[in-house]
């Protein structure tokens, strides 16, 4: 209990990530939230990610950590603007109300 | 070590809480703001395992980038109020206990690959951690990302070029009515265009915008 290994920080990130999923599951009104959930999933990946390069001392993980902070700064960036582009298309960004494509 | 645990149980304690608190409060800004809270904790964890570099990135790309940019489109969408009345909602929440199922199946399926593993024992403590005194994080990550990995870095920076374009082009509104300087127009009128020459008759004077 009070010696911190790997197992851990894999508990934390599995934790962070279930939260990430629940959120995407939970918003229906919201799609902000919804990317803001993909942000947690993908934080919880970067744990992971970091505590096993620490842990068995290879630095390619934290390599790997900063691309996927790359993609996940470029998926953010896109998908707000989608996001600003349909709010001043349609006036709303309700998810339920977003079925245009009637899937 | 007892310091370490403390630590740990303190930043990951903060971190579920304020993840938890992402998907449940009802205001979209204080979602933001529990990002960001989030981000923070992860990033003092991240740096309390030897991970300077990264934890320091996190911090000014997600708290310093992503957090503010959240925060900019909710304030300038207006929807900070509108969210989640999930709990209260009416007939239509039928996909919430298949959702809360599937996430509790993923997250039990998490729980047994993480505690089914057999753990090397030096990986079962922190002590065990090896940092490299006369090397600092951000010196040895800079020589292993510029060597071995320069083409994952380079398209790296690709996407990001990507994603500016995009998000420049996506939000690109060309106005109508708007009154805006030319350059080009400005510079490529010639004489005739700008000066008529007219004779002027006595006492007619001369009509302009014919």
């Amino acid at each position: 209990m009070l010696s911190i290994g790997l197992g851990h920080y894999l508990t934390l990130a599995a934790i962070i990530f279930t939260i990430g999923i629940v959120g995407i599951f939970l918003n229906r009104k919201n799609i902000i939230v919804i990317l803001m959930s993909i942000e947690l999933i993908l934080l919880a990946v970067n744990i992971n990610l970091v505590s096993f390069s620490i842990f068995i001392n290879d630095l390619s993980g934290q390599v790997f950590t900063l691309f996927i902070l790359t993609v996940a700064a470029a998926e953010a960036a896109i998908g707000l603007a989608i996001i600003v582009v349909y709010y001043r298309n349609s006036g709303t960004i309700r998810v339920e109300e977003i079925d245009r494509l009637k899937g | 070590m007892i310091a370490h645990a403390i630590v740990f149980y303190i930043f990951s304690l903060i971190a579920i809480v304020s993840a938890i608190m992402v998907t449940v409060s009802k205001n979209t800004v204080n979602s933001v703001f529990f990002l960001i809270l989030d981000f923070i904790s992860i990033s003092c964890l991240f740096i309390m395992i030897g991970a300077e570099f990264l934890g320091m990135i996190m911090l000014i790309v997600y708290v310093g980038a992503v957090a503010v940019l959240f925060l900019f489109v909710v304030m300038m969408l207006n929807v900070a109020q509108q969210k989640n009345e999930w709990f209260n909602s009416s007939g239509r929440s039928s996909h919430i206990p298949v959702g809360l199922l599937v996430s509790i199946i993923i997250f039990f399926e998490l729980i047994i690959v993480v505690g089914g593993w057999k753990y090397k024992p030096d990986l079962l403590d922190s002590i065990a951690i090896e940092i490299n005194t006369d090397l600092t994080n951000t010196q040895s990550l800079g020589s292993v990302i510029y060597t071995d990995y320069i083409h994952l870095f380079q398209l790296s920076g690709m996407v990001l070029l990507v994603a500016m374009i995009g998000a420049i082009v996506l939000t690109f509104r060309q106005r109508s009515g708007v009154k805006r300087q030319s350059y080009f127009k400005q510079i490529s009128r010639d004489r005739k265009d700008g000066i008529e020459l007219v004779d002027v008759e006595n006492n007619k004077g001369v009509k302009i915008d014919a």
